[in-house]
């Protein structure tokens, strides 16, 4: 297996650097330095680091001030907390009123495990998207993770990018452009196609590899921009391959699979399974064990593909 | 300061009411209550204290202002508007369809720092503006004016924490204490006395003043800050519906909006006030 790296540890690295190159980047965060992985950046910038004590909601808001007055403020903590304690902070300060924040959510989805649904974030996807004015992004390793953080420091508008915890594959090569709002096919195939975001893109490749091995032929997309959505790939995936499978470490309600069914029967209709987590708080165990539980692994994804093309 | 600026004031004053009573005659929607209760406070800092440029309203060594009880709209756009942010006519389509003049502000109007209306929110975003001007070692202030029942709202603590442990002595919260809330009495709805107390020990420097007195609040504002490093609390006694007899004190004011009949009661009352402003200044007597 390839090399593994948690994105939240490429993105504190990445941020040290972005820092140096401009004056006007500004850390926030509410006691999570440690989990964020930010914890050098205090003692490179201690002028441009704002740390808020566990109170997500003020540093939302103080980071839309801090924006409103020209800087660049980056919030890091974790996923389940900036959706979720702060999300009306997120929706009026940053959002309505368009400031140039970027909530960087650690953590995300399940990747807390065993802590229990208190810590898990698979409401997220969902509540952001029905916000007007704020980008979702979702990076699958650390490549990408860091390259599109940079991204971020010429877009000034609102953006909420979640990560995970654990260490993940490296997928991409140093090599890769990343635009946002444009995905990338990372398998092309004319069979079916699976469209993944975050760390399920990972399980979704493998589980095309294997489905290739049974003379299977999937395309496989990596949407890290759940908003804007890249409606052109989703579109011609629905016209060239007639079949998509949506796979996210989210609910099933509203996330990467909700953006692409609204947009699929409403442009070319085609049937869609949307694998995520059902309407439940998630069965206890580590993320791996938890993906494994709701089929949101390599087999799990394999196995729904077989079963959409009437194989088993 | 002179005579001529103090009726300057009171001047401005009963003008922003009758337009508080136009707008929200007009549009049958508004919050009459708080709106006329922070008339004062708004028009000294507007008129006299803060350093702002109607014709470059994002100038960057501006004072910022914060409405935080968004609810008291009405005020802020008439201020705003007389200033020349935007053409006072635009104050005529207040909550119309289409209009930038909605009922809570927003950043489509000129002037306005940040959209407001949930309760709770502006002191943070206050915070932000104010550190970032020490940052930026800029001599700005930053204005946050909230409600009295907007502090029954826990984020407004977590900000108060905050803005005593980075100090900021240009931070300077002012609280619209007329001591009603939609329900009623604000020591009844949820007791929030002692608020010097609280205040003070959460680390601010609080200052009380008769927020309907234009010279005491000139004089308070001018003084800020009294101690260094120290972000500072006005409390601000005033009265809800403040200058308009019937509605003065009575908690169905809120949001209430005037019938034809008490219109023009209203405006009766508040043109009296007028003449009254202009005659001591004829007779050189205030």
């Amino acid at each position: 297996m390839s090399k593994k790296v948690p994105c939240r540890k490429a993105i504190g690295k990445k941020i040290l650097e972005l820092a140096e190159k401009d004056e006007s980047i500004v850390v926030l965060t509410s006691d999570a330095r440690g989990s964020a992985s930010i914890a050098e950046f205090p003692e490179r910038f201690p002028d441009r680091f704002v740390e808020v004590g566990i109170a997500e909601q003020s540093a939302v808001g103080i980071a839309a001030g801090l924006a409103l007055c020209g800087k660049k403020p980056f919030v890091f903590g974790p996923a389940c907390f900036y959706s979720a304690r702060s999300l009306e902070q997120v929706k009026n300060d940053v959002a309505y009123t368009d400031a140039n924040v970027k909530i960087i959510a650690v953590s995300g989805g399940v990747s807390y495990g065993p802590l229990g649904s208190t810590h898990h974030s698979f409401h997220d996807i969902a509540v952001m998207r029905a916000i007007p004015n704020i980008m979702i992004i979702l990076p699958c390793d650390a490549i990408e993770a860091s390259c599109l953080l940079e991204k971020l420091v010429e877009v000034e508008k609102p953006v909420y990018l979640r990560v995970g915890r654990q260490p993940v594959p490296l997928i991409y090569g140093s090599e890769q452009d990343f635009e946002i709002g444009r995905s990338i096919t990372l398998m092309e195939g004319e069979d079916l196609t699976i469209i993944a975001t975050g760390e399920t893109v990972w399980h979704a490749l493998e589980a095309a590899k294997a489905l290739k091995r049974e003379n299977v032929n999937p395309r496989v997309i990596d949407m890290h921009t759940v908003k804007p959505l890249d409606e052109e790939a989703v579109f011609k995936a629905a016209r060239e391959t007639g079949r998509i499978i949506t796979v996210e470490e989210h609910s099933i309600f509203g996330g990467l699979g909700g953006a692409i069914s609204e947009f699929v029967s409403q442009n070319f209709p085609v049937p869609v399974k949307i694998l995520g987590i059902p309407d439940e708080y998630p069965v206890t165990g580590r993320q791996e064990e938890v993906y494994k539980h709701y089929g949101l692994d390599a087999e799990g994804i394999y196995k729904a593909a077989m079963k959409m093309l009437g194989r088993i | 300061m002179t005579q001529e600026e103090i009726v300057f004031l009171k001047k401005k004053a009963v003008e922003r009411r009758i337009d508080i009573i136009n707008m929200i005659f007009k549009a049958k929607s508004g919050h009459t209550g708080g709106s006329l209760s922070a008339v004062e406070i708004l028009v000294v800092l507007f008129y006299k204290i803060m350093r702002i440029d109607p014709k470059n309203p994002k100038w960057e060594d501006r004072d910022r202002f914060v409405l935080s009880k968004g609810h008291s709209a009405e005020v802020y756009y008439s201020i705003l508007a007389d200033l020349g942010f935007f053409p006072k006519k635009e104050l005529e389509n207040y909550c119309k369809y289409g209009s930038m003049l909605t009922g809570h502000p927003t950043t489509k109007v000129p002037g306005v720092e940040v959209n407001t209306g949930a309760l709770g929110h502006g002191l943070a975003v206050g915070i932000g503006m104010a550190i970032a001007g020490k940052m930026d070692k800029k001599n700005y202030k930053v204005y946050v004016l909230m409600g009295d029942g907007e502090l029954d709202e826990g984020s407004v603590w977590e900000a108060a924490q905050i803005a005593a442990h980075y100090q900021l002595d240009n931070l300077i919260g002012i609280v619209d204490r007329n001591r009603l809330q939609i329900t009623g009495d604000t020591e009844e709805v949820l007791k929030l006395e002692n608020l010097v107390d609280k205040w003070a020990a959460f680390g601010w420097q609080v200052i009380q003043v008769d927020g309907h007195n234009i010279e005491e609040l000139v004089q308070t504002f001018k003084e800020i800050p009294l101690v260094d490093k120290k972000p500072h609390l006005v409390i601000a006694r005033t009265i809800k519906g403040k200058g308009i007899s019937f509605i003065e004190g009575d908690k169905s004011w809120h949001h209430r909006v005037p019938s034809d009949e008490e219109y023009k009661r209203a405006l009766a009352e508040l043109r009296q006030q007028l003449r009254e402003v202009v005659r001591h200044v004829e007779e050189g007597s205030l």
